[in-house]
């Protein structure tokens, strides 16, 4: 075939077209999922809270999460009386068996569940030399498992100690907000799991979403505020000393 | 080089002196623009920066991970008996996998996987026994001295806890009171 000046203008366009469905890529596993439209984050109500473990063991399930090693845990608080700078605090294993019973010592004693607080400006994810943990345009911080080094650079970032290196894969693990189940229409494992409520998914750009309501009428704090770090995982009734 | 060139016509000879080594050096720095770019395509995968800074293939690839937890709603579709009972009760708030466990196997296949029976001595236990920590208006039990070794489903329905009077449960606390106060 002869390349005419006609030609040429015509093949020009559509070997553009062409070209732009080959960059795509391939589609995503929920087509009715729109990332732009949603932006999680999760609720946690602390006076709810009874270190039963349900928790710690749904997302161990769910995930295939690797013995002694956690995506979400439950810590034990313990404050004597004034020292609230000094807490005392423990979280046998994770809090994945419940917590023995306690004498009651005084003070306050109360228990706080651990996740990824899936910051929008999340410090993990900026110090990763590679690209392969990132914020997703829905809010979720994610963790590319074949694009990992396992370099521990985030593991040692993250400020609130929720990653470590899965020693299967030996690349970098942490929560991912249940993101195959948050894209299918259901909640995270461990807000299924929770028989007290204390924790909730949240879609912070759904106006329908309870939880601005329960923002706007509680006080609602998030861990290391000082970091700046863009936090999502809203602690309710939560205690000053809780670090 | 010099002479050749000297050879050709006036304008070019002084336009293109000594300018083939510059050639040669453009010739090698094309080349290996064109073997950069070729291993850029490569290695760099394709959906990389198709929304930052990272492979945007990974978010399907995460987001087609298979559930384990089927999720209540799921369960209620077929087990509309206990979503009744459970109405009846404070266990209403509880969701079915959070004491059977992850079901989304038995969802997908009911007639063959069937969800394992529970020991209430663990389950109720998990919750309930008493512990410092608990919020004050949890209803907690030091196991050992409520139920002295009685299983919980004794007495207390899972599904609608509570002691109703005039119910078989309730009889059966009688008894079992009865019987643990004849002991002492």
């Amino acid at each position: 075939m002869e390349i005419t000046r006609r030609r040429l203008l015509v093949l020009l366009p559509a070997a553009a077209v062409a070209w732009k469905f080959v960059l795509a890529g391939t589609p995503e596993a929920a087509p009715n999922y729109k990332l732009t439209e949603h932006w999680w984050g999760m609720l946690i109500d602390i006076p709810k809270c009874i270190g039963c473990g349900s928790c710690v063991r749904a997302c161990a399930e769910e995930n295939d999460v690797p013995e002694g090693y956690f995506r979400t845990w439950i810590e034990r608080y313990h404050v004597a009386d004034w020292k609230i700078e000094r807490p005392e605090v423990e979280s046998p294993n994770g809090g994945k068996n419940g917590f023995p019973p306690d004498p009651d010592e005084g003070g306050k004693n109360f228990f706080v569940p651990k996740l990824c607080n899936h910051c929008a400006d999340s410090p993990c994810t900026q110090v990763c030399p590679v690209g392969a943990t990132f914020v997703t345009p829905d809010g979720v911080v994610l963790v590319d498992k074949n694009y990992c080094l396992g370099c521990r650079y985030c593991v040692q970032a993250c400020p609130y100690g929720c990653r470590f290196i899965n020693p299967k894969t030996n690349a970098a693990e942490k929560c991912t907000l249940c993101y195959h189940r948050i894209t299918k229409g259901l909640t995270t494992a461990c807000c299924e799991a929770c028989p007290t409520g204390a924790r909730q998914l949240a879609d912070l750009k759904n106006p329908k979403d309870p939880i601005h309501e329960f923002l706007r009428t509680h006080t609602v704090q998030i861990l290391k505020p000082h970091m700046a770090t863009g936090a999502k995982v809203f602690y309710n009734g939560m205690d000053g000393s809780v670090r | 080089m010099r002479n050749r060139a000297g050879q050709e016509g006036a304008g070019n000879a002084t336009l293109f002196k000594d300018i083939e080594h510059l050639v040669r050096l453009a010739s090698v720095i094309a080349i290996a623009l064109v073997a950069f770019v070729i291993l850029r395509a490569a290695v760099v995968p394709r959906s990389f920066g198709e929304y930052g800074h990272y492979r945007g293939a990974a978010i399907g690839e995460i987001a087609s991970r298979p559930i384990v937890f089927a999720g209540h709603d799921t369960c209620e579709a077929c087990h509309t008996d206990v979503v009744d009972q459970k109405k009846l009760g404070k266990h209403v708030v509880v969701a079915c996998e959070a004491c059977h466990g992850a079901q989304a196997k038995h969802a997908d296949d009911p007639g063959s996987i069937q969800p394992a029976k529970l020991d209430t001595a663990i389950v109720c236990a998990r919750c309930h026994e008493a512990n410092a920590a608990k919020p004050k208006n949890f209803p907690q039990v030091v196991t050992a001295d409520h139920a002295g070794g009685v299983a919980c489903d004794t007495c207390h329905q899972p599904h609608r806890p509570k002691i109703e009077p005039g119910t078989i449960e309730a009889e059966k606390t009688k008894t079992t009171k009865i019987a643990a106060e004849g002991k002492k």
